[in-house]
């Protein structure tokens, strides 16, 4: 259970080697946390993230299998997680970039990002959902991009996904209005970590530190969506409002 | 086509989303009202694995009257109030409230045994809290006063437990939170009085030592004592208030031909909607001058109403608002006298962080009951209200739980909202007895709340 004081026991990660997912875990306060279930498909940056939180002095964190593309085995999982013990907060962090002009170039690596960006995020989305609705209780975290805000040339597949992604987070949040669960839907700029990396940096480029920090202070203040850095909810607000012929040619 | 109704994601229309009294950590639940033994036995049989509670007036500060996901049971129907007058007894159904009985029985010349600072909770609600009042020192808690009650546990038997017959689950069940079963009726003793009026002596004092030393001395010559606390003074000055019921014959000649009237009234509601800052530290200085000034500095035998004496928290319904969205928490410890230092030193770090209080309440318990999760043991008790949204409260809190444990104190579950397990365990010893009883009377685990969670019970 949450507590007064926003304190929760228990998290679980979907994507449990997104780096911001781990930033956030280590922002959250942690006094009471005894049950921090990682989920995600094996791999060496998976148990780094284990041992990366354990390290930290954070109690009870195991990684757990888990295939955001194998969608049939979504409500299994999420079933047994939630059978095994309330979860006060999911973090529902994964997703890939890709590479927009191999993606123009061979399209079943666009299927790929859409596949696990939205179609994956939606079927375990709905079975969060169904299981919070049950408990009563508890927070969806969704990371999106404001790369969902408007479709860039430079990067529109990738940004259509999280457009999806975030229209779905939203209805969500609707949906459960008044069930005593919510969604906060998080909207980060460019984050230096290991997907964008080599890639050149945008203005207003943050750490995954910086994103875990927003979404911190959006749970404790009850938010349901927070753009990070914060400011960055102003430059969206005007880049949406350009005209095409203009947005077209900006050079992003 | 399938209709939005089929949906995992449609709200239920019974459903509520539910908080104690702090206004924190809310929850969703389905709300069942009850009337009968019958329908409160139906919900248990058909219980799904989320649960049953039992819910009173919602006064429990923390998540001890919540349970997501749960079916919440309201017992408002269970209303029956039986006055034996020869016996001094009152059979009453879980769901009747303080404010009902007293209603009833003050006309007719008895008081309840116990009253905790607001009339609203239910019977259920104060036997399930164990609560105390101002009499602990001398009468002891709520369910001290228990002769015997009804209810229904988790194997669907109906249960009638007494002190003597079945002490194990009659002490489970005083201060079991609920959680041993949903109790729908009991009979308690009640207190003969001659008139409606408390005889108040009252007595301003200036530091933490004086209102200390006098309750030391004092308290065991009143049946009722408790001190209020100036929590942003850094002096600890407060208002020390002591009494007993009045007889009658002690009333000036226009109230002697009625000397039983009784009128408990709420004057305001605290308005839904509540700036934020409301409540900051310049309105709680100032609320805490003008309660210290205004009373009197010493005055013996005034004669004030049971509303005034007892509930001056009831003058305004809501009053919890007052607070802002963000909610607040009242911390209450019990530590024996060897731990007294623990009163200036929990005054003084909260005030360190910013955290001031409006209700800062010190009393003197006397013996405990035994009831393994009752909450007094003799000694001092301190109870302090303090906004949610405090930056570094929950590093505070837990140091000073900490201090609370080494002094062989602990918290009150009716009022706790954040405090650890491993908290719980270790200044509750008697838990693991506890637990084997409840395990007897639910072995399904059918009767769980968000506190339970929360606390591993």
């Amino acid at each position: 259970m949450m507590d007064a004081l926003g304190e929760p026991q228990s998290v679980l990660v979907l994507g449990g080697s997104s780096e911001i997912a781990r930033a956030t875990v280590k922002a959250l306060p942690r006094a009471r946390l005894r049950r921090v279930v990682l989920a995600g498909r094996p791999s060496g940056a998976l148990d780094a993230a284990v041992a990366d939180l354990t390290a930290a002095g954070i109690a009870g964190v195991a990684a757990e299998r888990f295939d955001a593309t194998d969608t049939a085995s979504h409500g299994e999982f999420i079933d047994r997680v939630f059978t095994a013990g309330d979860v006060d907060l999911v973090i529902l962090a994964f997703g890939v970039l890709g590479d927009q002009a191999l993606a123009e170039t061979d399209p079943s690596l666009a299927v790929t990002m859409a596949t696990t960006n939205y179609t994956g995020a939606v079927s375990v989305g709905l079975h969060v959902a169904r299981r919070l609705r049950v408990q009563g209780h508890g927070v969806l975290v969704v990371l999106s991009s404001v790369a969902g805000d408007r479709a860039r040339r430079s990067n529109f597949v990738y940004g259509s996904t999280k457009a999806g992604l975030d229209a779905f987070a939203q209805g969500l949040g609707d949906a459960l209005h008044g069930s005593g669960a919510r969604v906060l839907v998080v909207r980060p700029g460019f984050v230096r970590s290991r997907m964008t990396e080599g890639l050149e940096e945008a203005p207003m480029t943050v750490d995954p530190q910086d994103v875990a920090a927003v979404v911190v202070a959006g749970l404790r203040k009850g938010k349901e969506t927070v753009y990070a850095p914060g400011p960055l909810r102003f430059v969206m607000t005007g880049l949406k409002s350009l005209p095409r012929p203009i947005f077209r040619r900006l050079p992003m | 086509m399938s209709t939005p109704t089929d949906s995992p994601l449609m709200r239920d229309e019974s459903e509520r989303v539910l908080t104690g009294w702090g206004r924190t950590a809310p929850s969703a639940a389905r709300v069942r009202a009850v009337s009968s033994v019958d329908e409160v036995l139906d919900t248990v049989a058909s219980a799904d694995p989320r649960g049953v509670l039992a819910r009173g007036l919602g006064r429990t500060y923390g998540d001890g009257a919540q349970s997501g996901g749960a079916t919440v049971l309201d017992l408002a129907g269970m209303s029956s109030v039986v006055l034996d007058p020869s016996a001094a007894t009152v059979t009453a159904g879980a769901g009747v409230s303080l404010d009902d009985l007293l209603r009833i029985i003050v006309p007719a010349g008895f008081f309840v045994p116990v009253t905790p600072g607001t009339r609203m909770v239910t019977i259920g609600g104060a036997i399930a809290a164990d609560v105390h009042g101002k009499n602990h020192h001398v009468e002891g808690t709520f369910g001290s006063h228990v002769s015997w009650m009804t209810v229904v546990d988790g194997t669907g038997g109906v249960r009638v437990l007494d002190p003597a017959g079945t002490p194990d689950e009659f002490w489970a069940t005083v201060g079991g939170m609920g959680l041993t079963g949903v109790m729908t009726e009991a009979t308690f003793n009640v207190l003969p009085i001659t008139s409606s009026r408390i005889s108040v002596d009252t007595d301003r004092t200036v530091d933490l030592d004086d209102v200390m030393d006098r309750m030391i001395t004092g308290d065991d010559e009143y049946r009722y004592s408790v001190a209020w606390i100036d929590s942003t003074h850094a002096s600890g000055r407060g208002v020390l208030t002591r009494g007993d019921h009045a007889p009658a014959d002690w009333l000036p000649e226009k109230d002697r031909s009625d000397p039983l009237a009784y009128d408990a009234r709420a004057l305001a509601t605290v308005p839904p909607i509540f700036p934020n800052g409301l409540v900051n530290p310049l309105t709680m200085r100032a609320f805490n001058e003008v309660w210290f000034r205004k009373a009197p500095k010493s005055r013996r035998g005034e004669l004030q109403t049971i509303p005034t004496f007892f509930h001056p928290l009831d003058i305004a319904h809501e009053w919890n608002r007052g607070y802002g969205p963000r909610g607040f928490l009242q911390y209450q410890f019990a530590v024996p006298d060897s731990g007294g230092h623990l009163v200036a030193t929990t005054l003084h770090r909260l005030r360190s962080i910013g955290a001031l209080s409006l209700v800062t309440v010190l009393k003197r318990f006397g013996a405990s009951n035994p009831a393994p999760l009752s909450f007094p043991q003799p000694g001092w008790t301190l109870a302090i209200d303090v906004p949610a949204g405090i930056e570094g409260l929950a590093v505070v809190l837990d140091e000073l739980d900490e201090l609370v444990l080494a002094e062989g104190g602990r918290l009150y579950l009716a009022k706790d909202s954040r405090m650890s397990p491993a908290m719980m365990a270790a200044s509750y010893p008697r838990l693991a007895e506890w637990q084997l009883v409840r395990d007897r009377m639910d072995p399904r685990g059918i009767f769980t709340s968000d506190l339970a969670r929360r606390l591993s019970l």
